[in-house]
């Protein structure tokens, strides 16, 4: 019998309502914060390295967080975004990919770059928009990206990158690769079309991606109980037809768990399938924002309780994995090595003036050349309004 | 050689690039096993599969976001709008990610395989929603190409060259010769260079620009003109971004005026940038002002709409205007 309508043909004969709050999404919770399992929980198959990359990866971004917040404040760079308290959210998800798995975010996934190799000089050329910066200093700084560990370069508008995935992920397919795509995106995100449209999209046409939500209840100043009154991102997957689960995204086990099924579901399926992972933005949204307007301390207090990097960190120890007293010996190293980074950084000239014209097309049209060649000219006239160029021109 | 009209022309351009390109695939509305709602994509999904040619959701931004992941996992997607009039919801992923995208990742990424193609254009009793020519919000954003062709054996030149093209192209189909151009097509695979005007015919008094469907306007008008001893020199502009300032600017040195033609509105339409561009390289040469026959400032109207047009003999009285001023 065809069914035109694609919907369920059951009937009633009553007047019957569907509760909008018919699904309630549990969370997925392996590590207490003592760093002990809950009761029935069982730990994912984690071999030490891999656990200690995690680690190392989420400490990492903790230093370089504090360290570059500081030097915007400095004046030394003209933006950041920390990635506070959403750290085991980032890396242990990467950690459940393959490396050869294509990673699109949106801005608050330093975590997952550090986990795939990118290095503290890739991270400091973007931020100071120097001329050995990948992206040829062209994006504000956090934007980052790198073909060789195949993360996709972050652009700001929110929520462009979800059909995006879809279309990566459906081209993956399309070639046969046993490879899939994660997409990371805020809470906030979510409410854009693009989220509605990368979903069904990918539901409807068979897109192997992972959809994975940060619900780090803000987006800047708006709570989330003032973007969405349904029961957080993850139902709305079950309503494209798209499988979902929710997970405590402080807990790195439970993050590694859930996308590591996700990424089997994913690729077995060949279909979309959705993370949620609830975690609190314990930093500002930027540095151009201040959350006292917005938020009380005792709100922030009563989460920073639930560091997911402490908690993990506990665990290792309990393992064994874990010495205590070398790790304060390579977390402060690490901290001078991001020091002497910047110093460096900063001394690197910004890209050449010629850069200007280059890949927004193939190849230069010939008007934006002859632009290119007023500009190089009208420099030359007057080089000391622009000393970043006019000491470099050919 | 064969007889086509233009949506065959096309037809048959997607048809060899899907043949000789595994990685070319065609999508959009109603595109798969009905063919597109003016049959483009015709007996494509039968001949290369669902997962090669197929239909969509109805979201333009979701076609083009879609479009945009492939194309940067290397794919040649040739993603179908069902009319220019709905671009607009997927503006932000052509404006913002699409042109932006190999520029923003210092070239470690780019979407050069995409190809946007949409019907546009006006004089089939369309109204407000089936008839617009949004060109020109495009024409403003460095990193896209605009295409537009004029008949059938050009449509599938450019198209063919918009497909193998490394940046993104937006393929605009004037929908009124969809099925009234007919002319001689070569069945062979063959491209037409993009970024190039061409001199459709050589003339002495005046230049007359315009694109897409309004060249058989403007060949109109000089025909008039050409009665009344007026030596029209008409040049179709073919692409619009980047377009061929040095093409149209040496017929003007030599026919010292220019009329422009374009159905969308006057103001902000791509003839500004052209008039603006040539009146700076060709100033001592010009012995009129620059003429600019377009559609008027108000959206495209559904009873007035033959007034509306910027047609044959508004264009035919620019013309005369232009040589006797």
């Amino acid at each position: 019998m065809t069914n035109p309508s694609n919907a369920s043909t059951t009937t009633v004969h009553q007047a019957q309502f569907t509760g909008a709050h018919a699904l309630s999404i549990p969370t997925l919770r392996i590590l207490q914060d003592d760093g002990t399992l809950f009761a029935g929980a069982s730990p994912p198959v984690l071999d030490r390295d891999t656990a200690l990359h995690i680690y190392d990866s989420m400490v990492f971004i903790r230093v370089l967080d504090e360290r570059m917040l500081a030097a915007q404040r400095q004046g030394r760079i003209s933006f950041y975004m920390q990635c506070l308290g959403e750290e085991a959210a980032a890396v242990a998800s990467a950690a459940a990919l393959d490396r050869h798995d294509m990673i699109m975010a949106q801005y608050r996934e330093q975590g997952a770059l550090r986990y795939r190799g990118f290095t503290l000089e890739q991270f400091m050329n973007q931020l100071f928009s120097n001329e050995r910066d990948l992206g040829k200093g062209r994006q504000m700084p956090v934007h980052y990206g790198s073909r060789d560990i195949r993360f996709m370069t972050i652009s700001s508008p929110l929520g462009t990158q979800i059909p995006q995935a879809s279309g990566y992920a459906y081209a993956q397919r399309l070639k046969g690769e046993s490879n899939t795509t994660l997409c990371y995106f805020g809470e906030g995100a979510a409410s854009e079309g693009d989220f509605h449209a990368g979903l069904n999209m990918a539901a409807v046409l068979r897109a192997p991606v992972i959809f994975f939500c940060r619900n780090n209840g803000y987006a800047i100043s708006t709570p989330a109980s003032e973007q969405f009154i349904g029961d957080g991102i993850a139902c709305r997957a079950v309503g494209y037809g798209i499988q979902a689960i929710r997970v405590d995204g402080a807990d790195a086990l439970a993050v590694y768990e859930a996308t590591r099924l996700a990424r089997k579901l994913a690729l077995e399926q060949q279909e979309p399938v959705l993370v949620e992972a609830i975690a609190y933005r314990l930093g500002a949204h930027s540095s151009s924002d201040d959350p006292s307007g917005y938020r009380s301390r005792e709100e922030e207090e009563r989460w920073r309780k639930q560091d997911p990097i402490a908690r993990f960190r506990r665990w290792l120890l309990n393992q064994g994995w874990l010495d205590e007293a070398a790790d304060q010996i390579a977390t402060d190293a690490l901290r001078q090595e991001v020091l002497e980074a910047v110093k460096e950084a900063e001394q690197v000239p910004k890209p050449r003036l010629d850069s200007l014209i280059e890949d927004v097309y193939a190849e230069p049209p010939p008007a934006l050349k002859a632009q290119l060649e007023a500009l190089r000219e009208h420099i030359r006239r007057y080089p000391d309004a622009y000393p970043v160029t006019s000491g470099r021109l050919d | 050689m064969a007889q086509m009209n233009m949506l065959q022309a096309i037809n048959n351009a997607l048809d060899l690039a899907m043949a000789r390109d595994e990685s070319v695939v065609c999508f959009g509305e109603d595109v798969g096993h009905f063919g597109g709602v003016f049959r483009a994509t015709s007996k494509l999904q039968d001949k290369y599969g669902k997962h090669r040619c197929f239909n969509t959701p109805l979201t333009e931004q979701g076609i083009i976001g879609f479009a945009n992941g492939m194309a940067a996992r290397g794919l040649k997607p040739v993603a179908e709008i069902q009319f220019a009039d709905y671009i607009y919801p997927a503006f932000d992923q052509l404006v913002n990610e699409t042109a932006k995208f190999r520029y923003r990742s210092g070239n470690q990424f780019d979407v050069g395989g995409l190809v946007l193609r949409t019907p546009y254009g006006g004089g089939i009793a369309g109204g407000h929603y089936h008839s617009q020519s949004p060109e020109a919000y495009f024409t403003h954003t460095p990193g896209l190409r605009l295409v537009v062709p004029r008949d059938p054996a050009q449509a599938k030149g450019l198209l063919l060259a918009a497909i193998n093209c490394p940046d993104p192209v937006l393929f605009f189909e004037p929908k009124r010769l969809y099925r009234a151009a007919v002319g001689e097509v070569d069945e062979d695979y063959y491209e037409l260079p993009l970024g190039q005007a061409e001199v459709v015919q050589e003339g002495s008094d005046v230049t007359v620009l315009a694109w897409g469907a309004q060249m058989e306007v403007v060949q109109k008008a000089a025909e008039l003109a050409g009665q009344q001893g007026i030596s029209c020199e008409l040049v179709d502009l073919r692409s619009l971004a980047p377009w061929d300032l040095e093409r149209v600017a040496e017929s003007v040195l030599k026919t010292g005026r220019l009329v422009i033609n374009h159905e969308a509105p006057l103001t902000g339409g791509f003839a500004g940038e052209i008039a603006a561009s040539i009146q700076q390289r060709c100033f001592l040469y010009l012995e009129s002002p620059i003429a600019r026959v377009c559609g008027l400032d108000t959206p495209y109207p559904l009873a007035l709409e033959k007034e509306y047009m910027a047609d044959h003999l508004k264009t035919f009285e620019a013309i005369v205007r232009t040589v006797n001023f």
